[in-house]
C-alpha cells in the first residue's frame, strides 16, 4: 500500500472515532473544551507513533502467544514517558486531563493498530500508520471539543465568539453533552457518507 | 488517609459519579455488549469479579511495593500487568472449575483487560488515598454501578430494535442519544450526598 493512502485511511476513511468508534472513553470524557480534545489528541498520537514504531521493530523477536502483553509493556513505557514530559513542561493541561493521561495504555486504538497493523508492517509504514490514525483521532477530539465548548461555554479554544448577551447551554459540557454531542455528530457523518456512497 | 464513610463511598459510586455515565470509564463495552440484556449482566459480573480482586492486589503493590522501593512513576504499569494476569488467571480458574460460567462469559473475560474502568478504578483508589477496606467498597460500589448502568441501557436497546429510527440515526448514533437522556437522569442523583 502507498504511503499517503495509509495516511489519509487513518485521518479520514477509517477515522478511527467516526468510523471504526475506538477510543471512545476519552473522546467523551475530555472534550469539554476544545484545547483539552487538542492536548488528549496530541499525547495519544504521541504515543501511538512511539509503540507503532517500537513494535514494528520488535515484531519478529515476539512470540506470538504472549504478543498482547508484550505490546501492552511497550504501550505502558510511552505512557508512562508522555505522562512525565506533559507533568514536566504543560502542568495545567496534565491535571485537567488527570486520569485520563495513565489510561491512554487501554485506549483500544492503540492496542488494535499493534495487532492490525504494526506487528504485520514495515517499520516505515506503521510510523505513517501511527500518524495518520493519531491525527485523524486528534481531528474527531478538536471537532467535538469545539462543539461542545462553543455550545456549553460560548467560546472556542477559550476566545469569546458569541454574542455578549449569548447564554451558553452549560448542560452541552456536562456529561449528557457529551453523549448527545457525538450521537448526532455521527448521524451527521452517516448522512455526508451515505449521500458520497448514493452519488457513485 | 480519606476518612468518608463507607456508605457515602458506595452510594457515590454507584449514583452520583456513575463510572459509565458520569466518569466515562468502560465506554467500550457499554456500546458493544450492550445489545441483549443477558450478555450485559454477563459482562457486569465478569468486570465485578475482576474490578473487586483488582482492587486488593493493586492496593497491595502500591504500598507494599511501590511507594516502599519509591518508584509510584511505575504505577501504570505495574497496575496494568496486574490486571492482565488476573484476567488470564480468573480465566483459567473459571475454564476449570465451571465451564458452564465459563461458557457464558467466555468471550468477555479477555475484554476486559482493555476495560478503562478496571485500571481507572484502580488509579482512582490511590487518588482519593482510600483505606483497604474504602478501596474493596469503592470497587463494589464501582461495580454494582457498572451492571446498573448497562443492564438498564441494554434494555431500553432490546427496545430500539423494534421502533423506527429515522436511518442516519441506526445503530450507535441513537445509542449514543440513549445514553445522553440516561446520563441526564443520573445527573439527577448529584445532590444525593
Amino acid at each position: 500500500m502507498k504511503l499517503n493512502r495509509i495516511f489519509t485511511k487513518g485521518l479520514v476513511f477509517d477515522n478511527p472515532v467516526f468510523v471504526q468508534m475506538l477510543g471512545m472513553c476519552p473522546v467523551l470524557a475530555v472534550t469539554n473544551s476544545a484545547m483539552n480534545g487538542l492536548g488528549m489528541g496530541l499525547a495519544t498520537t504521541a504515543v501511538l507513533l512511539g509503540s507503532n514504531t517500537v513494535i514494528s521493530l520488535i515484531k519478529n523477536f515476539i512470540p506470538s502467544k504472549i504478543r498482547i502483553p508484550s505490546f501492552i509493556v511497550v504501550i505502558a513505557t510511552f505512557v508512562t514517558m508522555v505522562g512525565m514530559l506533559m507533568r514536566a513542561y504543560v502542568p495545567t493541561l496534565f491535571a485537567a486531563l488527570g486520569i485520563f493521561i495513565p489510561l491512554i495504555v487501554v485506549n483500544c486504538l492503540i492496542l488494535a493498530r499493534a495487532e492490525s497493523f504494526a506487528s504485520k508492517s514495515s517499520t516505515i509504514g506503521s510510523i505513517v500508520d501511527g500518524a495518520g490514525m493519531g491525527l485523524g483521532f486528534t481531528a474527531a477530539l478538536v471537532v467535538l471539543g469545539v462543539v461542545r465548548e462553543w455550545l456549553g461555554a460560548g467560546t472556542i479554544f477559550g476566545q469569546a465568539v458569541m454574542w455578549s448577551s449569548f447564554e451558553p447551554a452549560r448542560f452541552m459540557t456536562m456529561p449528557p453533552g457529551a453523549f448527545l454531542a457525538l450521537g448526532l455528530l455521527l448521524a451527521l457523518f452517516n448522512k455526508i457518507t451515505s449521500k458520497d456512497l448514493n452519488e457513485l | 488517609m480519606n476518612d468518608t464513610s463507607l456508605f457515602v463511598i458506595l452510594v457515590s459510586a454507584i449514583l452520583v459519579n456513575n463510572f459509565i455515565l458520569s466518569r466515562f470509564l468502560g465506554i467500550c463495552p457499554f456500546l458493544g455488549v450492550s445489545k441483549q440484556v443477558e450478555t450485559a449482566f454477563g459482562m457486569g459480573m465478569a468486570v465485578t469479579f475482576v474490578m473487586s480482586l483488582a482492587s486488593i492486589i493493586t492496593y497491595l503493590v502500591e504500598y507494599l511495593i511501590l511507594v516502599p522501593l519509591n518508584i509510584e512513576y511505575m504505577q501504570t504499569i505495574a497496575f496494568i500487568l496486574v490486571i492482565a494476569s488476573l484476567v488470564q488467571l480468573v480465566e483459567m480458574v473459571i475454564q476449570k472449575s465451571s465451564p458452564v460460567l465459563y461458557q457464558s462469559l467466555g468471550v468477555f473475560l479477555p475484554l476486559i483487560t482493555t476495560n478503562c474502568a478496571v485500571l481507572g478504578l484502580t488509579i482512582l483508589n490511590i487518588q482519593q488515598e482510600y483505606s483497604l477496606i474504602q478501596t474493596i467498597t469503592h470497587a463494589i460500589g464501582a461495580a454494582i454501578g457498572f451492571t446498573l448502568a448497562i443492564v438498564l441501557f441494554a434494555a431500553i436497546r432490546e427496545r430500539l430494535e423494534l421502533s423506527h429510527v429515522p436511518k442516519v440515526f441506526k445503530g450507535f448514533p441513537i445509542a449514543l442519544i440513549t445514553a445522553s437522556l440516561m446520563s441526564m437522569a443520573f445527573l439527577g442523583f448529584a445532590g444525593l450526598v
